[in-house]
């Protein structure tokens, strides 16, 4: 349920659902996510949920604060909704050409690299949320014993596909750019397709992703 | 082919089409890209009898030098910009927010925006261009947009799909205004930053730092401190949104930003104040004036009704 709702700015809605991670208060996000989205409400022209947050924008030129505030109380997010998600097998590549942070990870969790794959890999995590940059998954939660911090200095370019931890959770960069994740591995996949405009990202919220190791001639192999 | 094209000679710093942004995309990490500056995005539209939300190239500082081939079309440049015209045998200086007749072999020399960042260009016609999600507006960190979402190229050329048939010129005295204060709402993790932190936040003077783009703008001045925590965990944000990480150094998101940020938010800017606060160039200063939602919404809907106005005398 959403705790407490306030304004963000003059033109979106903060919506409270608590301060904990989990996958039962995400749930709940994405619930009232799907169920504004299909309602089509005149004048909200974005939802972004996350965690434990759902930021719901509006054009100012048609509604506001009070209005909106007013509809989303009076929904029931709570029976209506199918999340219809689904599991999905990426296949990552954790060859040393890849896994740029092995070392850093092995220091840190003080695990052994086998230890650390094994400790990943196989795994159902879920995710919570997609953004950041387009289509990027933020998935979770690891092993407790496999949480690491972001790099003291954010790299200036991580390469499309980098598989990444950071705290509980793993993530895909789905194109280079700047990042502070740990990279373990890469996936061969496309995450995000732009040019599938009905369905870009691959994974979406509520998705369950199981993670599979490839060899190098595999990745190599992969679209042929 | 169309017949009817623009050559760049010179594509300037960081020119891109725009128009009024894709929505409904935030969730999947797409954010509105669009015209910056949407007051001066839709007067260039209007002086060259196009659709308010048709394309236009946006450029930021240096524009691009442009050869026009093709009959007669009408183009315009709003903003604070310095340009020339040269056809034939003359060359003129341009003046912003007045329509010009160009014909086959003259050129848009577009030198600079003036104390400013960006200017637009509109031709009275439709360029052929690639729509994602409705939009051609180009976000370069995504590659996505019309020209393969990157920004306009030496060499390139750009067709035309259509050209206005009205070609009266038209003119109107708009002027750019500066205003001293941006005006922002109360962040949400307001209550991060220490009493000291707030007091800098609203009475000291930031400069707008060179590493500013259309993802965001960044400030330097004196550090604002927080004492709960500086980092959040990851939610959405909204253009506007200033966020402030561990250096204690602002930065406010623009129409390019990243859709999910983990630093706290001290404020966000009102949208009556986005416009003008875009247009501000590195090395400007920048003061915060805290304003209440009420008093946003209606000076928002004042600057709405003006921009109505504005455009029904064009």
């Amino acid at each position: 349920m959403i705790k407490n709702i306030s304004n963000l700015g003059d033109a979106a809605l903060y919506c409270d659902f608590g301060n904990e991670v989990n996958k039962s208060i995400n749930s709940q996000v994405i619930k009232y996510f799907k169920t504004i989205k299909e309602k089509k409400f005149e004048g909200i022209n974005n939802l972004t949920p996350s965690y434990n947050k759902l930021i719901i924008s509006y054009d100012l030129k048609k509604t506001n604060f009070k209005e909106v505030k007013n509809y989303v109380e009076n929904i029931n997010a709570e029976d209506s909704i199918d999340i219809n998600s689904k599991k999905l097998e990426i296949p990552v590549c954790c060859h040393e050409n890849f896994s740029m942070d092995i070392k850093r990870l092995e220091e840190i969790l003080k695990l052994s690299r086998e230890k650390i794959l094994e400790n990943f890999l196989n795994k159902e995590y879920f995710c919570y949320m997609t953004g950041f940059i387009a289509g990027m998954p933020f998935l979770g939660d690891l092993d407790e014993n496999m949480r690491a911090q972001r790099l003291e200095t954010p790299r200036v370019k991580v390469p499309k596909g980098s598989v990444a931890l950071t705290e509980q959770f793993a993530n895909i960069y789905t194109f280079e750019s700047p990042g502070g994740w740990n990279i373990l591995g890469n996936t061969p996949l496309d995450v995000f397709d732009s040019s599938k405009e009905d369905k870009p990202n691959l994974i979406n919220p509520g998705d369950t992703v199981v993670f599979k190791e490839i060899t190098l001639d595999q990745y190599k192999n992969y679209n042929e | 082919m169309s017949s009817n094209y623009l050559e760049i000679i010179r594509p300037g710093i960081n020119t891109t089409f725009q128009d009024k942004g894709r929505d409904h995309l935030y969730h999947i990490g797409i954010p509105f890209s669009g015209a910056m500056d949407n007051r001066n995005y839709l007067i260039a539209n209007k002086l060259v009898y196009n659709n308010l939300d048709s394309a236009v190239i946006e450029f930021a500082y240096q524009g691009p030098h442009i050869k026009y081939s093709g009959e007669k079309i009408n183009c315009a440049i709003t903003g604070d910009v310095i340009f020339s015209i040269k056809k034939k045998d003359t060359e003129i200086e341009g003046k912003c927010y007045e329509s010009y007749q160009i014909e086959n072999g003259d050129e848009i020399n577009i030198i600079s925006t003036n104390k400013s960042v960006y200017g637009y260009l509109a031709l009275g016609g439709e360029f052929d261009l690639k729509f994602q999600w409705n939009s051609c507006s180009i976000n370069t960190k995504a590659n996505i947009g019309s020209n393969d979402g990157k920004k306009l190229d030496v060499g390139q050329r750009i067709n035309l799909k259509k050209i206005n048939s009205n070609k009266d010129i038209k003119k109107t005295n708009y002027i750019n205004t500066k205003i001293e204060n941006i005006r922002v709402i109360k962040g949400t993790n307001f209550d991060y930053f220490s009493e000291e932190g707030k007091k800098i936040f609203y009475e000291k003077e930031f400069t707008v730092s060179k590493l500013s783009d259309r993802m965001g703008m960044r400030l330097e001045g004196p550090k604002i401190d927080n004492i709960v925590n500086t980092n959040i965990k990851s939610e959405g944000l909204i253009k506007g949104v200033i966020q402030v990480p561990a250096d204690g150094n602002p930065i406010i998101m623009l129409s390019d930003h990243g859709t999910i940020g983990g630093y706290p938010k001290i404020g966000v800017v009102a949208s009556v104040d986005y416009d003008r606060l875009v247009q501000m160039s590195p090395g400007s200063k920048i003061k915060f004036k805290e304003i209440n939602l009420s008093d946003a919404e209606t000076l928002f809907k004042l600057y709405e009704m003006e921009t109505q106005n504005l455009l029904s005398q064009i």
